[in-house]
């Protein structure tokens, strides 16, 4: 790079670095989005069911059946209504006001001594399926807790004849905070991305300064390096405020080594910047750039990156264009960096593909960027 | 006024669709994001890839192993001869789980105890991994229950399980319906949020306000079209929600409508806030995200509210997005009649009017 072209560029940085600070919503953009939008999803996006209101029916209550509604009473994963009507356990269903109904039947202890054994009858609200299934696990770990001690107590053998050891590795409290806020960095990263260099092109053309700058000497590639390089900043301040909240705030443990995340950070962030220019280049509108990359950036990242909907679950045909998003690659190395550690196996291929995307994205803009003005 | 609205709305249509690039960017993503997310968001597990590592020739071993290999849940990618190949075949991601079967097991079965079975699951997503963990538990119970009758003891109580409303438990009937209710937030408030900023940026806003239309109307002609849109595109994606995906559509039409009324009427006033408080159009752009995606992920869409803190549970009844699935997913799935719903009306009726009137206040007093 010659000394000329050298001064042009940092020209070009000081001016975009006064845009920045004149308007501060760009520095809003990289510093207090990771902020507010870590600390709600950090809070409030969660999978783990606790306290779930469910209607208890006894119709004729026991020795027996008492032991069943203690244990209910006493899981934390349900907050147990008791009640002896099944109509009226029926309605609060209905009316949501509780999600599963427990029923057992007058039947229940003269069936209890037969040999196809006695029924308990259990209705879940199956509109939220997920939840529906965690219910029916916790409902069926319930009622095989009261199993086994019913039948200790009478001396008979354990109840299940197979003994099965679980190891979660990576997570073993199976905390979801800890997958979800690496995941939850890569969704805010792909926004924050995109929103600092989406209108950034398409605000020179519209306010005419485009033409001011073909008059000058620079040339496209330093128009070019003049905006990423600002915006690589803002954006890895950014990333840095999100690990750090990550780490000291959630205490999701980083097992894979800091450069390593800030070198597959900086790639995903250059992939990011790249798509916000080429929107920005290509549409050279505001408006339009606006909404593209609103309509590209933040579904997507949210529900075909991995980060909350298994990718090998989906069709072959979504599969495939999960893979043309950045994001895809960066939930992937974050999970794998912050809980299991520099696994090259992992890292290498997603870093990778996030170069391919960094260079295409950055080279496509590139050619985009003609000093012509039709 | 009808007249001066009118007008105001047609230039405004005219503003968004005379532009090809714009028009397909209003019309084409939200159908097409409908069909892709269709079919990516789903909870349900299928052809896991897992690790089998069997120590024991027995046939009750293998009984156990065929009842995951016969599960479409699962897919047996890798058979395992030694406890070393468990650590990097997890590691790199190409199995999520891998099952252990002593060489104890049929032995300790046989002899009436407990047959000991290790299963490994990769958690770094670890709702995946509790997902897997259901499955696996069922399983077992069948297994388990399977044993008890063929050795001949009493099964004691039994667990009837049924589901209402989705008697599959598919994950996608909730969802899909969560989808349309997604999609139609983005569209209103992409239409809505820019388009005073843009027009304070262009400088046409200074025109606007020294002709007679006066703030309510000016208000009224940027809303219509947003009111358009939404409920023309609801109907296509609603459409392609039962007659694509078959989501079972049981309650009234109109009870939806009603409730996509009042949606779209609060959707737009925040909007149009966010759209009065921004002088340039990344401002506005910032504010619609800033919108957007906490509605978004704090609606119940794939999380439920029931699972977050308690003061977290109280700040989404701001959020219009959280009524609006209650009713979508109550009138798909439930058939919930018009006055169950009530409640979820007013709530964003009193959103819609609260921005509205901010909007309209605003429209007048910032001027630069």
């Amino acid at each position: 790079m010659s000394a000329a072209s050298r001064m042009r560029l940092r020209g070009l940085v000081r001016k975009e670095f006064c845009q920045i600070l004149r308007d501060p919503s760009s520095i809003a953009i990289a510093f207090l989005m990771p902020v507010f939008l870590l600390l709600i999803f950090g809070y409030g996006i969660s999978l783990d069911a606790e306290h779930v209101p469910i209607a208890v029916v006894v119709e004729q209550p026991d020795a027996d059946t008492a032991g069943l509604a203690a244990r209910f009473a006493g899981s934390r994963y349900f907050a147990p209504v008791f009640m002896h009507d099944m109509g009226e356990a029926e309605g609060e269903l209905r009316a949501m006001r509780v999600n599963a109904i427990v029923h057992v039947q007058s039947d229940f202890a003269s069936r209890l001594r037969r040999s196809d054994g006695a029924p308990i009858q259990l209705i879940v609200n199956g509109t939220d399926a997920n939840t529906a299934r965690l219910m029916i696990g916790y409902v069926q770990g319930v009622w095989q807790g009261w199993l086994g001690k019913r039948a200790m107590e009478r001396g008979s053998r354990l109840g299940a004849p197979l003994a099965i050891d679980q190891r979660v590795w990576f997570n073993s409290e199976l905390r979801s905070r800890n997958y979800l806020v690496p995941g939850l960095i890569a969704i805010i990263m792909t926004l924050i991305g995109a929103l600092l260099t989406a209108l950034v092109m398409a605000r020179e053309w519209e306010r005419g300064t485009m033409e001011a700058l073909m008059v000058t000497p620079v040339t496209m590639g330093e128009v070019l390096l003049g905006k990423v390089l600002p915006y690589f900043l803002l954006g890895l301040g950014g990333m840095a405020v999100s690990v750090a909240m990550g780490l000291w705030l959630f205490g999701v443990p980083l097992m894979g080594s800091p450069w390593l995340l800030f070198a597959v950070s900086s790639l995903f962030l250059l992939a990011a910047l790249g798509m916000g220019l080429l929107i920005s280049t290509a549409t050279r509108s505001q408006f339009l750039a606006g909404m593209v990359a609103i309509i590209t950036t933040f579904l997507p990242a949210f529900l075909l990156s991995g980060f909350i909907f298994d990718i090998g679950s989906m069709p072959l045909l979504v599969q495939a264009i999960t893979r043309i998003l950045p994001a895809r690659y960066f939930v992937a190395s974050l999970q794998t960096l912050f809980l299991a550690g520099n696994v090259w196996s992992v890292i290498l291929p997603n870093a990778a593909a996030l170069a391919v995307f960094a260079a295409v994205f950055l080279g496509a803009s590139r050619r985009m960027m003609r000093k012509r003005l039709d | 006024m009808v007249k001066r609205i009118y007008a105001l709305m047609i230039k405004e249509f005219l503003a968004l669709m005379k532009d090809k690039r714009s028009r397909i960017v209003v019309i084409i993503p939200p159908l097409v994001q409908l069909l892709v997310f269709g079919y990516a968001a789903t909870f349900d597990l299928n052809h896991i890839p897992i690790a089998v590592y069997n120590e024991d020739a027995g046939p009750a071993a293998r009984d156990l192993v065929a009842r995951f290999t016969g599960s479409t849940n699962f897919q047996q990618v890798a058979t395992l001869t030694g406890e070393a190949q468990i650590g990097p075949l997890v590691d790199s991601r190409r199995v999520l789980m891998v099952l252990h079967i002593g060489p104890q097991f049929s032995r300790e079965l046989s002899a009436g105890r407990a047959g000991p079975v290790q299963v490994i699951v990769d958690g770094r997503n670890s709702n995946t991994a509790a997902i897997l963990l259901g499955y696996v538990s069922t399983i077992a119970a069948d297994y388990s229950a399977d044993w008890i009758r063929r050795s001949g003891g009493a099964a004691g109580a039994r667990l009837e399980v049924r589901a209402w409303f989705n008697p599959n438990l598919e994950s996608r009937w909730f969802l899909v319906p969560g989808i349309v209710g997604l999609l139609t937030l983005l569209v209103t408030t992409l239409v809505t949020s820019l388009s005073v900023a843009r027009e304070r940026e262009q400088g046409t806003f200074d025109q606007l306000l020294v002709t007679p239309l006066r703030p309510v109307e000016i208000l009224l002609g940027k809303a219509l079209p947003g009111f358009i849109i939404g409920f023309v595109e609801m109907t296509a994606i609603v459409l392609i929600a039962t007659l694509w995906f078959h989501v079972p559509l049981r309650g009234e039409v109109a009870t939806l409508y009603v409730g996509l009324f009042f949606f779209l009427f609060s959707s737009i006033g925040v909007g149009l806030m966010v759209s009065s408080l921004a002088v340039t159009q990344q401002q506005g752009l910032l504010g619609a995200f800033l919108f957007l995606v906490p509605s978004v992920m704090l609606s119940g869409f794939a999380t439920p509210i029931a699972n977050m803190p308690f003061w977290m549970q109280r700040l989404t009844l701001v959020n219009p997005m959280r009524y609006f699935l209650v009713i979508i997913r109550g009138v798909f799935l439930q058939g919930t009649p018009f006055h169950l719903l009530v409640g979820q009306f007013w709530p964003m009726a009193v959103i819609g009017l609260v921005n509205l009137t901010v909007a309209g206040f605003l429209f007048r007093r910032r001027l630069y």
